[in-house]
C-alpha cells in the first residue's frame, strides 16, 4: 500500500490517483460543521483565522471522548458533503487535502481541480479501529464547541482511499 | 386483577444507562452475521477490505469497550409501561434521562444534541434530551427499546404520502429513490427501516422502530416480508456498495413495519440506517 507523508506537496497530490488505497502519516487538522462555518464567516468578513489552512489536510470528524490511556475516542469520518457550501473558499486559502466520506458537490470538486487538492475516504463507522492511528490529540482553536473544536492530529499510516484525485476523477458509486 | 408493582427510579436509570452503553460497545450477532456473510460473497478486493476493517472494528470496540462510531446519535426509547407499574423515589421520564446523562458521560459516549435547532445550536453536553415514545400496555413491567442511530444516515430519510393508487409499485419506488438519493454517504452497507400506513408521523416512527428490529426477522405477514427481499435484491444491485466504492453489499437488511391507514392515504416513511445499526431491548 501507498504510504505518503504530510504535508503534502503538490507533486505528491499529483501522483494520487482516485481509487489508491494509502496510509497517511503526518499532522491534520480536524473541523466539522460549526468549525466550518465558523471559519467561512471570518473569510468572508476578511478576518484573520485562528489557524493556517495553508498547506494542511483538513480531517472532518467529531471524535467521541477519549477513555483513559487513550490519545483520542473512537474518531471516523463524517459525511463530507455538509461542509461543501464552506469548501472552495478554504480552498482558496491553500488547504491541499481532505478526508471525509460520500460524495462532493460539483462546485467543490472544480474547485480541487483549480487549486490542486485530494480528496480522501476513511471508512465511515470503522472509528474505533481508526482512532489507533491517531497517536496524540489537541485542540486549536473552538474549545467551547466540545467534539466540534478544530484539533491537531498526529496520524501514523492512517487508513484511507483516495476518492476524488487533483484531476476531478472519482471512484465513487453515482 | 395484577398486583401493583413498585419500582425504584434509581434500578430505571441504571437499566437505561447499561442498556445505552452496551448497545454502543457491543454490535448485535444479526449485523456481525450479515458483514461475514457479505466480505464471502464480495467479489471485489476494495469491498472486501471495507468490510475487513468493519468486522475489526467490532472486535475492537467489543475489547476495548468502546463506542463502535463516534456518531453515538440521539437517543431513542420506544417504551411500552405497564400500567400497574408504580414508580417510588422520582419520575420515569427524570430516571430515563439521567439514565441517558451518565451512560454518555460516564460510558465516554460522544454529546451529539444541541439545545435550539436552529438559532442557538449550543451542544447540551450531557446527549440529552432523548427521545422518549411511550405506550401504555397491560401489566406490570416497563419494555424499553433503544436505538442510538448517527445522523449521516438519519439525514438521508425521507417521509412522502402517497395515495392508494399508487399502489406497492409507489412504494417501492419511493423506497429505490430514497436509497438512490442516499448513495455513498449513509455508511453503506445500510439497514433500510421503512413505516407505511397511519398518519405521517405515525409512518416515520415505525420507520424508526424498523430499524431498531433485528435484520434476521422478517414482517409476519408473507406478502410484506417477500417485499423485504425482493427490495433487498434490488437495492444490492444498485452498485454503492460498502462505503460507496462500488460492490454488490449496498444493504444488509430491508425492514418493514405496517400499520392500518385512512382510505385516501398510504403514507410511506424510509429511515436510514448506517451498518452499525445499534439497538437493545431490555425489560424492568
Amino acid at each position: 500500500m501507498k504510504k505518503i507523508t504530510l504535508p503534502l506537496t503538490d507533486e505528491v497530490i499529483r501522483e494520487l490517483h482516485a481509487g489508491e488505497s494509502v496510509l497517511i502519516t503526518g499532522s491534520v487538522i480536524t473541523g466539522r460543521d460549526a468549525a466550518h462555518k465558523r471559519l467561512y464567516e471570518l473569510i468572508e468578513q476578511g478576518r484573520e483565522l485562528p489557524v493556517k489552512l495553508d498547506g494542511e489536510v483538513i480531517y472532518y470528524v467529531g471524535p467521541a471522548p477519549a477513555k483513559p490511556g487513550h490519545a483520542v475516542g473512537p474518531a471516523g469520518p463524517t459525511s463530507s458533503y455538509r461542509m461543501d457550501k464552506y469548501t472552495p473558499a478554504l480552498l482558496d486559502r491553500g488547504l491541499k487535502g481532505m478526508i471525509g466520506k460520500g460524495a462532493r458537490s460539483q462546485e467543490v470538486i472544480d474547485s480541487m481541480v483549480k487549486n490542486g487538492v485530494v480528496y480522501f475516504a476513511a471508512i465511515g463507522g470503522a472509528a474505533a479501529l481508526i482512532s489507533r492511528s491517531i497517536k496524540s490529540a489537541e485542540i486549536l482553536a473552538y474549545e467551547d464547541l466540545g467534539t466540534e473544536a478544530i484539533y491537531r492530529f498526529e496520524v501514523e499510516d492512517f487508513p484511507a482511499i483516495v476518492v476524488i484525485d487533483s484531476y476531478g476523477e472519482s471512484v465513487l458509486v453515482k | 386483577m395484577m398486583q401493583v408493582r413498585s419500582i425504584d427510579a434509581a434500578q430505571i436509570t441504571e437499566a437505561v444507562k447499561k442498556l445505552f452503553m452496551d448497545m454502543n460497545y457491543f454490535i448485535g450477532n444479526d449485523i456481525l452475521d450479515a458483514l461475514r456473510a457479505a466480505r464471502e460473497n464480495e467479489p471485489s478486493a476494495t469491498a472486501q477490505n471495507v468490510l475487513d476493517q468493519l468486522i475489526e472494528n467490532h472486535q475492537i470496540a467489543r475489547e476495548e469497550e468502546v463506542p463502535i462510531c463516534q456518531d453515538t446519535g440521539m437517543a431513542v426509547l420506544f417504551v411500552e409501561y405497564g400500567e400497574r407499574v408504580v414508580i417510588e423515589n422520582g419520575s420515569f421520564e427524570q430516571a430515563v434521562q439521567e439514565g441517558v446523562r451518565r451512560a454518555y458521560i460516564d460510558g465516554y459516549l460522544r454529546k451529539s444534541v444541541v439545545d435550539d435547532p436552529v438559532f442557538d445550536r449550543v451542544n447540551t453536553k450531557d446527549n440529552t434530551p432523548a427521545l422518549i415514545y411511550t405506550t401504555i400496555v397491560e401489566g406490570n413491567q416497563i419494555r424499553i427499546l433503544g436505538g442510538c442511530k448517527g445522523f449521516g444516515s438519519e439525514n438521508m430519510s425521507a417521509v412522502k404520502m402517497l395515495t392508494p393508487s399508487a399502489g406497492v409499485e409507489g412504494v417501492k419506488q419511493f423506497i429505490m429513490d430514497t436509497v438512490k438519493y442516499a448513495g455513498p454517504n449513509p455508511c453503506p452497507p445500510i439497514v433500510v427501516g421503512v413505516g407505511i400506513g397511519g398518519t405521517f408521523e405515525k409512518a416515520a416512527m415505525l420507520a424508526k422502530k424498523a430499524t431498531l428490529r433485528p435484520i434476521n426477522t422478517s414482517h409476519p405477514d408473507q406478502r410484506y416480508a417477500a417485499l423485504e427481499n425482493e427490495l433487498l435484491e434490488a437495492i444490492n444491485k444498485m452498485g454503492f456498495g460498502p462505503a460507496g466504492l462500488g460492490g454488490v453489499t449496498t444493504a444488509l437488511g430491508v425492514n418493514i413495519e405496517t400499520c392500518p391507514t385512512h382510505i385516501a392515504g398510504m403514507p410511506v416513511a424510509v429511515n436510514i440506517c448506517c451498518h452499525a445499526a445499534r439497538h437493545k431491548e431490555t425489560v424492568i
